[in-house]
């Protein structure tokens, strides 16, 4: 059976490349600004993500983090991941893709 | 408990299940608009819609923040920023005052910047800059 609609698998490449990210390090820059450094503990489908032991890059400019170890951030609001270069396959990446792209054409 | 999380699990809900540990937890969400939000998850579903229990909107003022009290709040999810889980062990030297000292605060803040750094100097105290070499 068709656990997810042709639309949701097309939405899938990057959901699955997150997944490969889990447990690594990331900086989440988000629309309002705030940058968030933290260990990505778990991604889902519209990429909401949750990160662990987060530290934020102005914490004079966003007081309120101090108290927060994790937190959840919704896809929505992200502009930015910044990811280590070591821990991403640039030509898998190209190669999921092409794939992704060829099957969607079918 | 136990059907809820199978519930969770259903790909058709996904997202839920990255807060649905934080469910009775002290959380701070923030929100678009800049507001944060503190309190209790009691309620949560696949859009980020959130019930909260015991809710304060904190205003923070540099080290200084001021607390309303909403009781409880469902949150539309399309607002969410991030809900953040509230460590209370750690020492923030953070100091909360009330909402009329926090207004003087953010006034006298405004003020002297108005006036700029420079405003308390007088021309002698200004050297010219040739004496300088």
């Amino acid at each position: 059976t068709e656990l997810f609609s042709v639309r949701q698998i097309r939405k899938m490449l990057f959901f699955s490349f997150f997944k490969t990210l889990v447990g690594k390090e990331v900086v989440v820059e988000l629309k309002n600004d705030l940058s968030i450094c933290g260990t990505l503990h778990s991604v889902d489908q519209y990429l909401n993500m949750k990160l662990l032991d987060i530290s934020v890059t102005d914490p004079d400019r966003f007081p309120h983090m101090l108290s927060v170890k994790n937190c959840f951030i919704r896809g929505s609001v992200v502009r930015y991941v910044h990811l280590p270069s070591e821990h991403v396959d640039t030509q898998l990446l190209q190669d999921a893709t092409r794939k992704e792209i060829a099957a969607n054409k079918k | 408990g136990v059907a809820m999380a199978s519930a969770l699990a259903d790909p058709y809900l996904p997202g839920a299940i990255s807060l649905f540990e934080q469910l009775d937890k002290h959380l701070i969400v923030v929100l678009r608009d800049g507001r944060k939000l503190i309190g209790y998850l009691r309620s949560i579903d696949q859009f980020a819609n959130l019930v909260l229990d015991e809710v304060v909107e904190r205003t923070y003022i540099q080290k200084y923040y001021s607390e309303i009290s909403h009781g409880i709040l469902l949150i539309r999810g399309e607002n969410v920023v991030l809900a953040g889980e509230l460590d209370d062990t750690i020492e923030t030297g953070q100091i909360k005052v009330s909402i009329d000292e926090l207004h003087k605060i953010e006034q006298s803040l405004e003020q002297s910047s108005s006036e700029g750094p420079m405003s308390s100097l007088t021309k002698d105290d200004l050297q010219p800059m040739d004496e300088a070499y």
